[in-house]
């Protein structure tokens, strides 16, 4: 049973050289205690297509299709609804602790709001789960944090608040964009073992949205490739690493630089630069940057279709084979 | 063999900060805090650290954009913290850099010709603009870009494209030294490799030396010659490249290969790590001793009473810890 | 080549020899002017204006400092003899005198603008560039000089120099630069911490270099909409120091005084407070109208 089903989401932003889509004919689902990776460069769409599951796309964007959280269609649902269900079942954790936690506010407070609103417990009792969550994300002196301003706390401390604060309620799903794209490498690794805990010990369902996929390999159960605002490739994340069909993915492998790796010279690249959404390519969008581009690519856009291995790839190349 | 093309010798830089308070003194934020090494023509040297290690800063102070504090740095066996401004143009031309953000390093108010012709007009305001710009195309040619796309403006371009400007830019006087400053940091994934090797084409063809900051020990590793890892300040390891990354010997050097995430889900999720607490000590008040000592797993009494100097841990490697026999 | 397999993909579709047109930040920032219905307006009405103002004079049968003896009183609009507007209260031309106070009154808002443009901007830009002793010895001069009352700062420079239609434009500049100096220092103390100027300075631009190729060219967009803003504010100056009896003198003319001689005849004679007021009201109106263009055409967050 799956926890968020998204099926058909289709994002438009409304901009002075017209509409473009961000996102485009996106579907996946993400089951209990299961970790989704979805994986693009900027503009690849992975982070709209999140927000528009939230509910916080910017004014002048437009969701179509359909997302069923529980019994709940999100893209549907009113503001009330989804405040109820944001920071309660449905959380998130992004890129900029600093910036999604509230400056002039003890961190504290901004924590037992959260389960006053959506727990209805006393101040009392709130304090108390807010302050043992602290220690649960190894958060040193948990009492004497509880009572700092944001600004007080090193990156690391900030996101393990965030990442405390959206674990308060117990949540079905937690949509993590970038959670450690700001952080030190020594500090990216715990708050990824805090991520895998929260995964494992609540069954929470987590997706992880990054451009790094050495984060996704740690973490992932099954990934999501996203090119231009569309699915590229999805499978299980053995089979995304170690036997990629997409170009895409084989060249997004290539090209990242392996700490493992003693060979030195020419890297492989991906020749070209990332689409422009405005002037999208005819046919498939990678087919100017593919090197097993073919006269069909040109002319027409290849479906996401299952692989024998279970996977989904949009790529004529295996659709021939 | 010659003399190495850059020596950097105990350097400091040190700035004054204003305490909190309305009648607090200053205090002095030890950016970078007695770091020496050499630099031979042709060479790489990586330096890696976290934020707030004091990386950026060693590298604007070895171009003298920053004022040293003490120490000296030595280009061709000149000391360049002695020289007046005049002395100082006439060295700069063989040193340049390589900024992290491509779109910010570029003035937004001016084309992609006139943005790689500054240094020119700076040095050669002899040339005819007819030259400077047979010049700059050609500059263009070399890094990747379209000699056509000459009057085109930063945010006309990519951020890959932009970097490449930025390059090309630093390029054009024919330098001896490039400082890189997190040069692939902002680019996506698939245009960073490009830019790599870009780099290190350039740097082939030119015999150009490369000081490559960066707090992605990936990308190090594969640039880079030596490595230099520096915490708060100060050197903690400096080793050839196959040396640090296959056997570290500081602790921190060790925590840090062993967070980098490995782009392999069997290897990634095997891999033992060194856990080290994520309290960064403020820089205002480094600890005393060894700096690393609050959060290093190894740390004993000795760390905190003395400073340990680097010492040689075989060939071409130096570390600066107490215990890293053990 | 070694380095063509680095190129663009795009490269053999774009590659041919002529050289491609970038489209600056100007250039973009006029296309947005553009699509402002309201800036263009008040573009277009200024312009008008202007023109007016400048060659109207030329072609009208009567000159501001004219007495038409035959009616020393205020006459009605007349066309019939050549007092299209009609005529003041000793029987000169009110269009005639409202042009050619339009004349002087914007010719004192752009000049005495411009003095302020070209002290405000240098100070700002030094200060905020080169920083340290320098920039809080001209910032406090700057607060001094804000210190001093407008009026009495006047008088001081007409007791001593005399008065001079030029000392106007002197005076009044003198003392629109100081908020000048502030706003470019602020822009350009926050340019100077920007990525491009530590690049110019790598690649070893001296000071003035780096002032007059990258920061004047870049607080240049702030300072326009500033001047905008500043011409109506000392056209208003104007006409305040006329009417304290420290501006222009009779026969010459300006709007502000033409409103002053107006209001005294309000309850008698409305028309001749009323035309002048009109110029002088769409005069500003259109001002804060391009300024206001001008400010979101070339607001940065489009960029």
């Amino acid at each position: 049973m799956s926890v968020l089903d998204i099926k058909n989401l289709t994002v438009r932003f409304a901009t002075a050289d017209g509409e473009v889509a961000a996102v485009s004919d996106v579907s996946l689902s993400v089951g209990k205690g299961e970790c989704l990776g979805i994986v693009g460069e900027s503009g690849s769409g992975k982070s709209q297509t999140f927000l528009a599951v939230l509910g916080l796309l910017a004014p002048n964007g437009r969701a179509t299709g359909e997302v069923m959280f529980g019994n709940t269609n999100l893209l549907a649902a009113d503001e009330k609804t989804l405040n109820g269900l944001r920071g309660d079942k449905l959380t998130m954790v992004f890129q900029d602790p600093m910036t999604s936690l509230t400056p002039h506010m003890r961190v504290g407070r901004q924590l037992t709001e959260v389960l006053i609103r959506h727990r209805n417990v006393n101040a009392a009792a709130a304090r108390d789960q807010a302050i043992a969550m602290l220690r649960r994300v190894q958060i040193p002196e948990a009492e004497r944090r509880f009572d700092m301003y944001p600004f007080e706390l090193s990156g690391g401390l900030r996101q393990r608040v965030m990442i405390a604060m959206a674990m308060l309620c117990g949540p079905k799903l937690i949509i993590a964009d970038e959670p450690t794209t700001a952080l030190d490498v020594t500090v990216q690794a715990q708050i990824l073992d805090l991520i895998r805990r929260a995964k494992d010990e609540l069954n929470t369902a987590v997706i992880l949205i990054t451009h790094d996929l050495g984060v996704v390999a740690g973490l992932a159960d099954r990934v999501g490739v996203m090119y231009a605002g569309r699915l590229v490739e999805l499978g299980d994340v053995r089979q995304i690493f170690n036997a990629p069909r997409h170009p895409y993915t084989k060249g997004l492998l290539a090209c990242t630089p392996r700490l493992d790796d003693t060979t030195v010279g020419t890297m492989p690249t991906i020749p070209g630069q990332p689409p422009n959404l405005q002037r999208l390519p005819t046919g498939c969008a990678y087919h100017p940057r593919c090197p097993a581009v073919m006269e069909l690519c040109r002319v027409e856009r290849p479906p996401l279709l299952a692989t024998p291995t279970g996977s989904l790839n949009a790529c004529f190349l295996e659709n021939a084979s | 063999m010659s003399a190495p093309l850059l020596q950097v010798r105990d350097l400091k830089v040190h700035f004054q900060v204003r305490g909190a308070g309305l009648f607090a003194g200053t205090q002095a934020l030890k950016a970078v805090d007695g770091v020496s090494f050499d630099l031979a023509a042709g060479e790489t040297l990586g330096i890696v650290g976290e934020s707030g290690c004091g990386k950026s800063t060693l590298g604007r102070a070895v171009l003298q954009l920053l004022p040293a504090t003490a120490g000296s740095v030595a280009w061709l066996g000149a000391d360049l913290t002695a020289l007046d401004k005049t002395a100082l143009k006439a060295q700069r031309q063989h040193m340049q850099i390589v900024f992290q953000d491509p779109l910010a390093s570029l003035d937004p108010r001016m084309t992609a010709g006139d943005i790689i012709a500054e240094p020119l007009r700076n040095y050669h305001p002899d040339l005819s603009a007819v030259e400077r710009k047979d010049r700059v195309k050609q500059m263009m040619d070399q890094v990747g870009l379209l000699p056509a796309m000459v009057n085109r403006y930063p945010h006309e371009f990519s951020g890959g494209q932009c970097q490449r400007i930025g390059i090309a830019r630093a390029m054009i006087l024919n330098p001896k030294l490039v400082v890189c400053d997190e040069p692939v940091s902002a680019l996506d994934v698939s245009i960073r490799a490009q830019v790599i090797n870009l780099l290190m084409e350039l740097q082939s063809r030119f015999n150009l030396s490369m000081l490559f900051i960066s707090h992605d020990l990936s990308v190090v590793r594969h640039i880079s010659r030596r490595v230099m890892v520096l915490y708060l300040g100060r050197v903690m390891e400096l080793a050839d490249r196959d040396s640090l990354y296959a056997a570290p010997r500081h602790p921190y050097t060790q925590a840090l290969i062993s967070a980098v995430p490995i782009a392999d889900p069997d290897k990634e999720r095997a891999k033992p790590r060194v856990a080290v607490n994520d309290d960064l000590p403020s820089p205002l008040n480094p600890p005393s001793g060894c700096v690393f000592r609050t959060r290093c797993p190894k740390a004993t009494e000795i760390c905190a009473r003395v400073s340990p100097p680097l010492q040689s841990a075989g060939a071409g490697h130096e570390v600066a810890c107490h215990h890293w026999r053990d | 080549m070694t380095s063509t397999n680095l190129a663009s993909p795009h490269g053999a579709a774009l590659d041919s020899a002529a050289e491609v047109q970038g489209r600056s930040l100007w250039q973009d920032a006029w296309r947005r002017l553009r699509t402002n219905r309201a800036a263009v307006v008040g573009l277009v009405v200024l312009g008008l204006i202007a023109v007016a103002a400048a060659l109207g004079p030329l072609f009208l049968p009567w000159t501001y400092d004219q007495i038409d003896w035959d009616h020393v009183e205020a006459l009605p609009p007349d066309f019939a003899n050549g007092h299209y507007f009609g005529t003041d209260s000793i029987g000169r031309d009110l269009l005639a005198r409202t042009l050619f106070g339009g004349r002087i009154s914007l010719m004192v808002g752009i000049l005495a603008t411009f003095v302020a443009l070209t002290i405000g901007v240098t100070v700002g830009a030094v200060a905020g560039y080169v920083g340290g002793r320098t920039d809080q010895l001209l910032m406090r001069f700057v607060d001094l000089m804000y210190s001093v009352p407008l009026t009495f700062f006047v008088i001081i420079l007409m007791v001593v120099f005399g008065r001079n239609f030029i000392l106007m434009f002197l005076a009044i500049g003198a003392v629109e630069w100081l908020t000048m100096a502030r706003i470019v220092r602020g822009q350009t103390l926050t340019l100077r911490s920007k990525e491009f100027i530590e690049a110019a300075r790598a690649s070893g631009g001296s000071t003035p270099a780096i002032i007059f190729r990258h920061i004047l060219p870049n607080v240049l967009g702030v300072v326009m909409v500033y001047v905008t803003l500043t011409i109506p504010q000392v056209i208003l100056l104007e006409s305040f120091l006329s009417f304290l009896g420290l501006g222009i003198q009779e026969p010459m003319t300006s709007w502000g005084m033409l409103i002053n001689d107006g209001a005294a005849e309000l309850e008698i004679n409305p028309r001749t407070l009323i035309i002048p007021a009109a110029f002088m009201t769409a005069t500003l109106f259109c001002f804060n109208f391009l300024g206001d263009g001008l400010r979101d055409a070339l607001d940065p967050k489009d960029r």
